[in-house]
C-alpha cells in the first residue's frame, strides 16, 4: 500500500475560500416550478462555493438534496432561480462553456458510434484536425485502458467499460473542469474502487479541477481533497472536510486508519440529515 | 433455419401447394385464379420480353419517392412536434384519428393542385405513410434517455444538429416500426393511385389486364408486385435486426 501522509485534526475543520479559482458560485438558490402552478420546490438554498485550480471536490448529501442540481448549475447546463455561476471568471448563462467537461451517472455513450467515435465525437464537432483526432483519441483510449475494444459498439460492453468511454469522451477534450454526477452509482462495489483509482490517475495527470458528485462515503473521502456535505433538501453545505491525502493516491488509502475517522465524521454530520431527508421520502 | 422458421416456411409452401391443387383440379376456375405456376411463369416471361419494364421503373420510382418524402416529412414533423408541448397535446387525437380518414378522397383535389402527372401519385402514397412515421418519430424520441439530451446540450448543440446528431440515431430502432409503416403504406398508395389515375405504371397494367380478363398477366404482376414488396420488407428486417443486435436492443 502507498505511504498516506496522515492529516492533522485541524484538517477535518471548514476550509477557507480558496484563491485562483476556477469555479465560483455564489448565493445559489434554484426553485424547480410546480406543474401544478404551486410554489415550486426549492432545491437548493443560497449555496456558495469556490473549487481552486487543480482542486478534487466531493460533494455528498442525502437523497433529493440537490447534489445534481448543483452541478447542472455549475456546469452551465441549468440557470439558477438566484445567484450566479463563473467559470475561470466568466459569468455563465445557460450554456456549457469550453474547458468544462461533465460525466453523468446514466449511461451516455452513444448506442450507434463504435468505442472509438464515441470519443472522437466531441472533436469532430470542433471540426479539429483529423491528425490531431486521431492521435488525442488513441491516446484518450489507451488512457482508460479501452485500446482492444475501440471497434466494438457500447452495447458489447460491460456497464463500467461504458462508463470508462463516456470519461475518455470527455477526457478527448481536455477540459479544465471535470464534473462527475455519480458516474460509478451503477456500478459494483470493486468496479467503483478501481474506477475512482482511473479517475484519480486521469485527475493528476490532466492537472483539471474536478467536481464529483456522490452518494458514497467511501468514494468522498477517498477521491477528495475536498468533501463538501450538504444538508437535506432546499441543499446547502453545512460543512466541508478537507482530506489532506497526497496528490499520488490511490485506492489503498481505505486501509488507513484517516480515512475511518473521515467517513466517521462526515457520517455524523449526514446522519441527521438523511434522516430528514428520509421523514420526507427523499431516498 | 430455425424450427419456427422452417414450419413457418412449410405453410407457406403447403398454402401455395393447396392453391396449385385447387387451381388443376378446376375446383378454382381459371376466371378466378390461375395455378401459382401459372402466374410463376407469366411473371417470368414478363420480365424476359421486358414489357412491363417501364410501367415497373415508373411505378418503383414513385413509391421511392413517397417513402424518401413520408419518411422525411415525417421525422421532421415529429421531432416539431415533440419539441412543442402544446402543439402536441392539440394535434395528438388527430394523429391517432388520421387512419380512419379515406385518404384517397383528397385525390381529385391533388390532380387538380397537382395536375394528371406522378405528383399526386407521390403525394398519395406519401400521406398514407407519414403519420406512421411521424407517431413513431415522437414515441421514439419519447424514449431517448434524458441523458443523452443533456449530453447534446453539454455539446452545446442547436435543436436542430440536436435532432440529426442525437434524436436521429438515438431514435432510430423505434422509428424502424414508422419506417416499415410508411415502406407498405407508399406502395398501397402508390399502386391504389395507378389504378385511378391510370397514366402509367403497375398498378395501371394490373387495372388493363383485370378490365381486358388477362388473368395471366394480371396474376403475373400481382406476383411480381407481392415479390418487390416482400423483398423490400425481408431488407428492412434484416437491417433492423442487425441495428438491434449491434446496439444491444431486443
Amino acid at each position: 500500500m502507498m505511504a498516506v501522509a496522515r492529516p492533522s485534526e485541524a484538517d477535518v475543520e471548514p476550509s477557507a475560500p480558496i484563491a485562483g479559482a476556477t469555479l465560483g458560485a455564489e448565493g445559489i438558490t434554484h426553485v424547480f416550478a410546480s406543474a401544478a402552478g404551486g410554489p415550486g420546490v426549492k432545491a437548493l438554498d443560497n449555496v456558495d462555493l469556490t473549487l481552486a485550480r487543480g482542486e478534487f471536490f466531493s460533494v455528498i448529501g442525502p437523497s433529493g438534496c440537490g447534489k445534481s442540481t448543483l452541478l447542472e448549475i455549475a456546469s452551465g447546463l441549468m440557470v439558477p432561480t438566484e445567484g450566479q455561476v463563473s467559470f475561470e471568471g466568466n459569468v455563465l448563462r445557460g450554456k456549457v462553456p469550453d474547458g468544462i467537461g461533465i460525466v453523468f451517472q446514466e449511461d451516455a455513450s452513444f448506442a450507434w458510434l463504435s468505442v472509438w467515435d464515441n470519443v472522437a465525437f466531441g472533436l469532430r464537432r470542433r471540426s479539429v484536425d483529423p491528425a490531431e483526432i486521431r492521435r488525442r483519441v488513441d491516446y484518450a483510449v489507451a488512457f482508460m485502458g479501452l485500446q482492444d475494444f475501440s471497434q466494438s459498439y457500447p452495447a458489447q460492453l460491460s456497464g463500467g467499460m461504458r462508463q470508462r468511454v463516456c470519461i475518455a469522451r470527455t477526457l478527448v477534450l481536455q477540459p479544465r473542469l471535470i464534473l462527475l454526477d455519480e458516474p460509478f452509482g451503477a456500478l459494483d462495489q470493486q468496479t467503483r474502487l478501481l474506477m475512482g483509482e482511473e479517475v484519480l490517475r486521469l485527475w493528476r495527470e490532466t492537472g483539471a479541477t474536478v467536481m464529483l458528485i456522490t452518494h458514497s462515503l467511501d468514494e468522498a473521502a477517498m477521491l477528495a481533497d475536498r468533501v463538501g456535505i450538504m444538508s437535506a433538501r432546499p441543499g446547502r453545505f453545512i460543512e466541508t472536510l478537507s482530506t489532506g491525502w497526497p496528490r499520488e493516491r490511490d485506492s489503498g488509502i481505505v486501509a488507513d486508519p484517516r480515512f475511518g475517522e473521515l467517513t466517521a465524521a462526515m457520517w455524523s454530520l449526514l446522519r441527521a440529515e438523511s434522516m430528514r431527508s428520509m421523514r420526507r421520502g427523499g431516498a | 433455419m430455425s424450427r419456427v422458421a422452417l414450419l413457418r416456411l412449410a405453410v407457406v409452401v403447403g398454402f401455395v401447394a393447396v392453391v396449385e391443387l385447387l387451381c388443376r383440379l378446376g375446383v378454382i376456375t381459371p376466371l378466378t385464379m390461375i395455378p401459382p405456376s401459372a402466374m410463376l411463369l407469366s411473371l417470368v416471361h414478363l420480365i424476359a420480353d421486358g414489357e412491363v419494364n417501364a410501367d415497373l421503373v415508373f411505378t418503383l420510382t414513385n413509391i421511392a419517392a413517397a417513402i424518401t418524402l413520408s419518411i422525411v416529412s415525417g421525422f421532421i414533423l415529429g421531432v416539431i412536434i415533440h419539441a412543442l408541448p402544446r402543439l402536441r397535446r392539440v394535434v395528438d387525437p388527430l394523429l391517432a384519428a388520421y387512419y380512419a380518414v379515406p385518404t384517397f378522397v383528397f385525390y381529385p383535389l391533388l390532380l387538380v393542385v397537382l395536375g394528371v402527372n406522378r405528383l399526386p401519385l407521390i403525394v398519395i402514397g406519401a400521406m398514407f405513410g407519414v403519420v406512421g412515421m411521424t407517431v413513431s418519430t415522437i414515441d421514439g424520441i419519447d424514449r431517448i434517455p434524458r441523458v443523452l439530451m443533456k449530453t447534446a446540450s453539454a455539446y452545446d448543440m442547436n435543436p436542430i444538429t440536436a435532432a440529426l446528431l442525437i434524436k436521429l440515431p438515438a431514435a432510430t430502432p423505434h422509428l424502424f416500426t414508422g419506417v416499415k409503416l410508411a415502406v407498405t403504406y407508399s406502395v398501397i398508395g402508390v399502386v391504389a393511385g395507378e389504378f385511378i389515375l391510370s397514366i402509367a405504371g403497375m398498378g395501371r397494367s394490373i387495372a388493363f389486364a383485370y378490365n381486358d380478363l388477362d388473368n395471366t398477366k394480371m396474376y403475373g404482376l400481382l406476383l411480381l408486385l407481392l415479390t418487390i414488396t416482400t423483398l423490400l420488407n425481408v431488407a428492412l428486417q434484416l437491417i433492423e435486426q442487425r441495428l438491434y443486435k449491434r446496439w444491444g436492443r431486443a
